[in-house]
């Protein structure tokens, strides 16, 4: 098991550093002149002179590439042209809003495409069977940001169900400031036991939880069915049934455990499509997220903070796919038994 | 050098007469496939017969309208008009023509580059797959999304530009497939008897083993339609795609969120329309791979 | 009798795969079920099963269990008779045991179904593992830790455990070495003889049938066309059909063959 997990985790940071050069190529295309967004409208040229040096943009292209491969490296994620803070900082501040809603995303569609899937496989060709691949369907087929905007409209503003926009009451910040410890709030109001936030944090992060999962929702609930109507026909289903083992059984537990190999995959998949689908609601629903980071560094030119955001949800991915290539190891003896 | 045709040897390629004619009937039994193929060839009637169906066809360009500005449907304008008094119904109409065309070029370009690419590292293995594949994994390691968001924010806004980003991410994905098929093909003794025969590399990958590796493509190539006008139209959404005046449904999303809620008919019905054909196409695909069968295709 | 089958008919929407007029399995007897691949033999001990329909047949007719009607039983009903009455081995035991549970994990389960849990359950397995040459530390490992041999005495023992009449052997051996098949052979004999267990055994191989079973039935084209006494059978086929399978069974030289 534990060489299973080395083999992995070296073959993800060989990824990872081949990541690092593509976005850095990337971010190199890019026609303006960042000297220029650094400096200011109004700099000299002498100042575009300095801040190119300071940038380290007279160098040639391969030892900006070193200098920052190294950089990334060792904690120096350059410094954000915007900001003037470092991107690994701005990071820090902004990744936490998008990561708690793409979890919560994927727990709601873990938790609905799931039974959805087992129900689908178990009566296949009925009603129930048919309706769930419709739904699935549009699942995949959703438009976030106009599935944002729609829901909003109907259950925060007309029917007043959820609160329309935000992490939170702004009046809360008041009555029951939140103390940061994680930067999660939903995790740091648990664990200061501060009630009322926590409700109020659970609150407003259903709405977009609930957009951002259609998406998972729909995969998750195909792949159950695909994967267990495929399994359905072998022998120890067969066998299993014939110790009088019931349906239930067979399905929930017996086919469910061998489905969850590739289910997992899909989670690693989604876990990534959803994170940069985040980005898209997040000015919607005004969360302060990677989503709100990434609009304003590209508006800015803002290499940098570009490459910071990019790599960082790529580390994100394959970090994601690590981990379910571990799970999956731990599940599935076959795997790490051969 | 012999130049035989060794067709009569080798398995019959995805299509020959006889799977035709049984995917017709597989076909017939799959409504998945008939309602998907009904919404998908609506929308390319719909996109083919724009100016004769939309009411105003000037409205899709440049247009303006004072007196008719934020008017919400009526007789007059089913899908009322929008904020420079355009009216709504015929620009969807015709944004029937954008993401669909759009995804048709992206899909063809990530197949250019994504086929022969795949067939050399199926094929012929060795370092060339080593390279190709320690490549598409790099390409994979971003969500799709992403590189693409990332590819247009640095190009100059246009739908060029957005059929560039979408093209670059999503080659690797048909690399990857076209590779897989390609090294088992490679591996069948009619493969052996080719050379054998000293037929041409060139000859061999274009005409048998080109043709045996093909169908899960295809089932994937449909499956994605959806998927990319879904991407094309975030990512017009955002401001890098589709500029004004072009048509584009998720441009128009963009366009109405302002106007959000009280003239909801601006968000409402281009919306609509994305989810549409993206749904059909999808089904489609769906429906296509439940007829051909093909393993490791997938939707995403 | 401990089985008795008449007017058996499963069928794939009109085409009938089995059709049999009377079939019947005493107690403490081993009953061949001899015929070439195709001829029905599985899905008549699916049909016994009243699992014909997760192949997608219907089942018409009678199959008796000491009197209990089990067609037309509604499935609740059935699974308990599943396992506990009649129990089942196939194939290909490697395939029959789900590869990501430990063994004793659907040991446990299927015991558990039967109300058997705690203590009771485990000194039963124990005792029915040793029955059969097994360690009980096998019940820990995953199925592929473990030989296509110890499989099927697993699954045989799980039979034993659960203290079923009727054992359905659909091909038991067929995926085994010979010296592994001669084991489980033997296995078979004596949990007949020790716990008065009645077999079915259905094989394509008749060396194997003509070596264990008390009588033989032979089948072609989901029809019974001749059954017996095995040596009488074995010795003088009346059907045409009968005499070509036996005709067909390879004799080594200097030793015996079937006819």
């Amino acid at each position: 098991m534990i060489s299973y997990v080395a083999r992995r985790a070296a073959l993800a940071g060989l990824v990872v550093a081949g990541a690092i050069v593509v976005t850095f190529m990337i971010a190199h295309a890019v026609p303006g002149d960042p000297a220029a967004a650094w400096a200011g409208p109004h700099a000299s040229a002498a100042q575009l002179a300095q801040a190119r040096r300071f940038l380290g943009l007279d160098r040639p292209l391969p030892v900006q590439l070193a200098g920052y491969l190294a950089g990334v490296l060792s904690g120096n994620w350059g410094t954000s042209i915007h900001t003037h803070q470092p991107v690994l900082s701005d990071l820090a501040v902004y990744a936490p809003a998008s990561l708690e809603l793409v979890i919560a995303a994927l727990i709601i569609g873990v938790a609905i495409g799931v039974p959805l899937g087992l129900v689908s496989a178990r009566w296949p060709g009925r009603a129930a069977d048919h309706g769930v691949r419709a739904a699935s369907i549009v699942g995949v087929s959703m438009p976030i940001f106009w599935m944002a905007l729609i829901l909003q409209l109907l259950v925060a503003d007309r029917l007043r169900l959820l609160p329309v926009a935000g992490q939170y009451s702004p009046d809360m910040m008041f009555t029951h400031p939140l103390a940061r410890r994680t930067g999660f709030d939903v995790v740091d109001a648990l664990i200061t036991g501060n009630w009322p936030m926590l409700g109020s944090t659970l609150s407003h992060l259903i709405l977009p939880a609930l957009v951002v999962a259609a998406y998972p929702a729909g995969l998750i609930a195909r792949m159950v069915r695909a994967q267990v109507l495929d399994l359905v026909g072998e022998d120890h289903v067969r066998f299993a049934r014939s110790l009088g083992i019931g349906e239930r059984a067979v399905f929930g537990r017996y086919l469910m455990k061998l489905a969850w190999n590739p289910v997992s995959a899909a989670i690693a998949l989604v876990f990534g499509y959803s994170l940069v689908n985040t980005f898209l609601v997040e000015a919607i629903f005004d969360w302060p997220g990677l989503g709100s980071y990434a609009a304003s560094s590209v508006a800015t030119l803002d290499i940098p903070a570009i490459l910071g955001v990019t790599l960082f949800v790529a580390m994100v991915y394959v970090l994601a796919n690590l981990v379910v290539d571990v799970a999956q190891a731990a599940l599935d003896p076959r795997i790490r038994l051969t | 050098m012999i130049d035989a045709d060794v067709g009569a040897a080798a398995p019959l390629p995805a299509a020959s007469p006889s799977r035709a004619r049984a995917a017709g009937r597989a076909a017939r039994a799959n409504p998945l496939l008939v309602a998907g193929g009904g919404i998908a060839l609506l929308i390319v009637i719909v996109a083919v017969a724009a100016p004769l169906l939309a009411p105003v066809p000037a409205d899709a360009g440049i247009a303006t309208n004072p007196f008719a500005v934020l008017r919400p449907p009526s007789a007059a304008h089913l899908l009322g008009t929008d904020q420079v008094g355009r009216d709504m119904l015929s620009r969807v109409i015709y944004g029937a023509r954008v993401s669909p065309v759009i995804a048709a070029y992206v899909l063809a370009i990530a197949a250019a580059i994504g086929i022969p690419l795949g067939l050399a590292a199926g094929y012929f293995g060795g370092w060339l797959d080593e390279v190709i594949m320690r490549i598409t994994d790099v390409f994979l390691a971003f969500p799709p999304l992403l590189l693409a968001l990332a590819l247009a924010a640095v190009l100059p806004a246009s739908l060029t530009s957005v059929t560039i980003a979408i093209a670059a991410t999503w080659w690797p994905w048909y690399a990857r497939l076209i590779r897989g098929q390609a090294a088992s093909v490679a591996g069948r003794p009619f493969i052996e008897s080719c050379k054998a025969l000293g037929i041409s590399r060139w000859r061999i990958l274009a005409r048998h083993v080109l043709p045996n590796s093909i169908t899960p493509l295809i089932v994937q190539v449909s499956l994605d339609v959806g998927g990319v006008i879904l991407v094309a139209s975030a990512l017009s959404f955002l401001g890098l795609g589709a500029q004004d005046p072009t048509p584009e449904w998720g441009l128009m999303v963009a366009q109405g969120q302002p106007y959000f809620p009280t003239a909801w008919w601006l968000v409402t019905f281009p919306g609509l329309a994305i989810l549409v054909t993206a749904f059909g196409f999808n089904l489609l695909g769906d429906g296509l791979r439940d007829v051909l069968d093909p393993r490791g295709a997938i939707l995403r | 009798m401990s089985l008795e089958i008449s007017g058996l008919q499963v069928r794939f929407g009109a085409r009938p795969v089995v059709n049999i007029d009377r079939l019947g399995l005493g107690d403490a007897e081993i009953l061949g079920l001899a015929g070439e691949s195709g001829s029905g033999k599985s899905m008549t001990a699916l049909a016994v099963l009243g699992l014909a329909w997760s192949a997608g047949a219907d089942v018409s007719g009678s199959i008796a269990l000491d009197g209990l009607e089990l067609v037309g039983m509604p499935e609740r009903e059935l699974r308990q008779i599943r396992g506990r009455r009649i129990a089942a081995i196939f194939q290909s035991p490697a395939a029959a045991f789900n590869p990501v549970f430990r063994v004793g994990r659907i040991v446990a389960d299927a015991l558990a179904r039967h109300g058997l849990a705690g203590s009771e359950a485990a000194d039963r397995v124990a005792s029915a593992m040793r029955q059969l040459l097994l360690s009980p530390d096998l019940l820990r490992r995953y199925p592929a830790q473990l030989s296509g041999g110890q499989l099927q005495r697993v699954a045989i023992a799980l039979a034993v455990a659960l203290r079923a009449q009727v054992l359905l052997a659909d091909e038991p051996t067929s995926a085994l070495d010979v010296t592994v098949q001669a084991e489980v052979l033997e296995l078979l004999r004596e949990l007949r003889a020790r716990d008065g267990m009645s077999v079915l055994f259905i094989s394509h191989d008749l060396a194997v049938i003509a070596e264990l079973c008390d009588r033989v039935a032979v089948m072609r084209q989901g029809r019974i066309v001749e059954q017996g006494r095995t040596d009488a059978v074995m010795g003088a086929p009346g059907d045409p059909y009968t005499a070509e399978l036996l005709a067909a069974v390879p004799v080594i030289a200097g030793g015996q063959g079937l006819g």
